[in-house]
C-alpha cells in the first residue's frame, strides 16, 4: 500500500530530514521525493510504501501532523487512491 | 505516476476550500421489526440499528483519516416508521421515535431519519397517527428527523395531507419554541421523495431498497466557487465546463469513500448523491458560486438562470464519476445554512418568491427558511402546495422545510448554530388561501405521469 505525504509551509533547515526520520523509525519506505518552492511556500511531496509500517496508519498520520504543527508546517498523509480517483479517469 | 500539481490541488481543496464528504448514511430496513407488541417492536428496532450501525461512526472516522478527507456526518435512515407502527393501532407512535433516538445515541450518529409517512395518494391509519404525533416526537427527541411525502408526479397531490401539514409544521415550531423552533428544521414535506436520499432531514429508507446499504452525499460549493474565481473572465460555456470538471473530481472522492465504507462495513453500496450542500462556513456557499458567476447578490434577476446552469453542470460532471447516482443530486439552497443566502436574505435581495422560482431548477425546494411565527396554518399549507405542484409537474423532488419563528417577526433572526446555521425571518404573502386549502381532496396526477 502506498501513501502520499505532503508538507506545505515556510521553508527551513531539516524538514526533509525530520520527516524521513519519522518514516524510517516506523518502517515506512520512501519511494520518491519531489520538492519545490511555490508562491514562496515550501511544498514537498513524498511517495511512500507503508506495507511494512510498524504502527497503524492513523498513528503515523497523527505523528506527522503533530510534528508539522510544532514546526508551523501542514503535513498530510493520505492514501494514494484518493489522488488516483480524483485525477484519473 | 501522480503529478504534484494534482496532489497539491486536492490538498488545497481540503485545506482552503472546504472540500468534504458531507455524509455517509446507512439505510436500514425495519420491515422485519414489525411486531403486534409495540414494546417488542421498539426493542427489535433498537437492536437492529445498533447491530448494523455499531461500526458506522468508527469506520467513517478511519476512512477520513486514511484518505485525508473530512467526512462531516455519519447518519442512519430507516424504513418509514408509519409502516412499522401501523401494526400497533392505538399505540402512540412517539415511542418508536424514542427508540430511534436511543439507537442513534448509542451508535453515535448525529441524525436518524425515517420518522416518516408516505401519503401522496391517501392515509392509512398508521400514517395518520404518525403525522399527528410528529410535533410530540420532534420535541421529545434530539436526533430524530421526520418527513412526509404528500405528492408525486404519478399520484398527484394529496390536498388533505397538505392541509394537515401546515398545522403540523406550526405545532412542531411551537413545541420547540424554547430552542429557536429547531423541531421544524427536522421536518420536511416532500413531493416525489427519493427513497435513497442520504441527506437530512428528509432521509428515509424506501421499501424498494435492500436490507441495508451505504449511501454517500458529497459536497463542495467552496471548491466550485474557487475554480470559477481562478478562471476569471470567461464565457458561460466555459463556466459550465469548469463546474463539470470540478464536480467530477468531488464526486470521484465520494465514490471512493462510498466503496470503501461499503467494503469495510460489509454492506452493499447504494448511491452517491451528487449534491452541492452548503454550510454556514464562509466560503462554503452556493450563493457565492452564483455571485462568482457575475451576480451582484444572490436573488438578483438572473439567479434562476445561473442556478439552472450550476445544477445541470454538477450532475453532468458527477454522473460519470460514480457508478450509481441517486438521492437528491443537485444544488441545495437552504437559506439558513448558506452564508451567502443569509446575507442575501438580510439585505432584501433574496425573497421567498425568488426562492420558489429557484426551486424549479435545482435540487429540493424551499429549505431552511424562517417565516414569521404568526403565519397561519393555511398559508404554510399553501406554500407546501405550491412547491409540490412545481415538483409534480416537473417530475422532480421538491420539499418544504420552513421554520415558523414563534414570537418573532420579519427581520428578527433565528440561530440554531452548527450546520443548521441561522438567518432572518422572511416575509410571506399575507393574502389568505384558506378556502382553497380547506377544500381537501386530491390534485389529479398531471399528463406528465402518463408515460406508458
Amino acid at each position: 500500500m502506498r501513501a502520499v505525504i505532503t508538507v506545505i509551509g515556510k521553508d527551513m533547515v531539516g524538514i526533509l530530514a525530520k520527516v524521513s526520520t519519522v518514516c524510517a523509525e516506523n518502517g515506512v519506505n520512501v519511494l520518491e521525493v519531489t520538492q519545490s518552492i511555490l508562491q514562496e511556500m515550501f511544498a514537498m511531496i513524498m511517495m511512500v510504501d507503508i506495507s511494512a509500517c510498524t504502527i497503524p496508519f492513523n498513528e503515523l498520520s497523527d505523528k506527522l501532523t503533530a510534528m508539522g504543527d510544532s514546526m508551523g508546517l501542514r503535513i498530510h498523509v493520505m492514501h494514494e487512491d484518493i489522488f488516483n480517483s480524483m485525477h484519473r479517469i | 505516476m501522480l503529478n504534484s500539481h494534482d496532489i497539491l490541488e486536492t490538498i488545497n481543496m481540503i485545506d482552503n476550500e472546504n472540500l468534504d464528504v458531507r455524509t455517509i448514511t446507512m439505510g436500514i430496513s425495519l420491515l422485519d421489526c414489525i411486531d403486534p407488541d409495540a414494546d417488542r417492536a421498539c426493542d427489535k428496532i433498537y437492536d437492529k440499528i445498533c447491530r448494523y450501525a455499531q461500526n458506522l461512526v468508527k469506520t467513517g472516522e478511519d476512512i477520513s483519516k486514511e484518505y485525508g478527507i473530512p467526512i462531516i456526518n455519519k447518519r442512519i435512515s430507516v424504513t418509514p416508521i408509519s409502516m412499522i407502527a401501523g401494526a400497533n393501532p392505538g399505540v402512540n407512535p412517539v415511542r418508536f421515535a424514542l427508540a430511534l433516538d436511543r439507537a442513534a445515541k448509542t451508535v453515535g450518529v448525529n441524525f436518524i431519519g425515517g420518522y416518516s409517512a408516505l401519503v401522496h395518494k391517501g392515509f392509512s391509519p398508521g400514517d395518520y397517527a404518525l403525522i399527528e404525533s410528529i410535533p410530540e416526537a420532534l420535541s421529545r427527541t434530539e436526533f430524530v428527523c421526520s418527513s412526509v411525502n404528500i405528492g408525486s408526479t404519478k399520484a398527484g397531490i394529496n390536498m388533505d395531507a397538505v392541509a394537515k401539514m401546515g398545522g403540523i409544521v406550526n405545532r412542531v415550531a411551537e413545541l420547540t419554541a424554547d430552542r429557536d423552533c429547531i423541531g421544524a428544521a427536522k421536518l420536511v414535506v416532500f413531493c416525489n421523495a427519493p427513497e435513497d436520499n442520504p441527506f437530512m432531514a428528509g432521509a428515509f429508507h424506501g421499501t424498494g431498497e435492500p436490507d441495508c446499504e451505504i449511501n454517500v452525499g458529497v459536497s463542495g460549493p467552496g471548491v466550485v466557487r474557487a475554480a470559477l474565481a481562478k478562471a476569471g473572465d470567461c464565457d458561460i460555456t466555459a463556466i459550465a465546463d469548469i463546474i463539470k470538471k470540478t464536480a467530477f473530481k468531488v464526486t470521484r472522492m465520494g465514490q471512493l469513500v462510498a466503496q470503501e465504507a461499503s467494503r469495510r462495513l460489509c454492506v452493499p453500496f447504494g448511491i452517491v448523491d451528487l449534491s452541492l450542500a452548503p454550510t454556514p462556513a464562509i466560503g462554503d456557499s452556493v450563493a457565492y458560486i452564483l455571485e462568482e458567476m457575475g451576480l451582484e447578490c444572490c436573488g438578483a434577476h438572473g439567479t434562476t438562470a445561473a442556478l439552472a446552469l450550476l445544477n445541470d453542470a454538477v450532475k453532468k460532471g458527477g454522473v460519470m464519476a460514480s457508478s450509481h447516482v441517486g438521492g437528491l443530486s443537485g444544488a441545495f439552497i437552504p437559506v439558513t445554512e448558506d452564508a451567502g443566502m443569509i446575507h442575501a436574505a438580510q439585505c432584501g435581495a433574496l425573497t421567498l418568491t425568488k426562492l420558489e422560482a429557484m426551486t424549479a431548477v435545482c435540487s429540493v425546494g424551499l429549505d431552511m427558511i424562517a417565516i414569521p411565527g404568526d403565519t397561519p396554518d393555511e398559508v404554510i399549507s399553501a406554500i407546501i402546495a405550491d412547491e409540490a405542484a412545481i415538483g409534480m409537474v416537473n417530475s422532480k423532488t421538491t420539499a418544504v422545510r420552513v421554520i415558523p419563528a414563534i414570537g418573532k417577526k420579519v427581520g428578527d433572526e433565528l440561530n440554531f448554530g452548527g450546520l443548521l446555521g441561522g438567518g432572518p425571518v422572511m416575509e410571506v404573502n399575507r393574502y389568505s388561501p384558506a378556502k382553497f386549502i380547506h377544500r381537501g381532496g386530491r390534485i389529479p396526477a398531471p399528463m406528465q405521469s402518463l408515460k406508458n
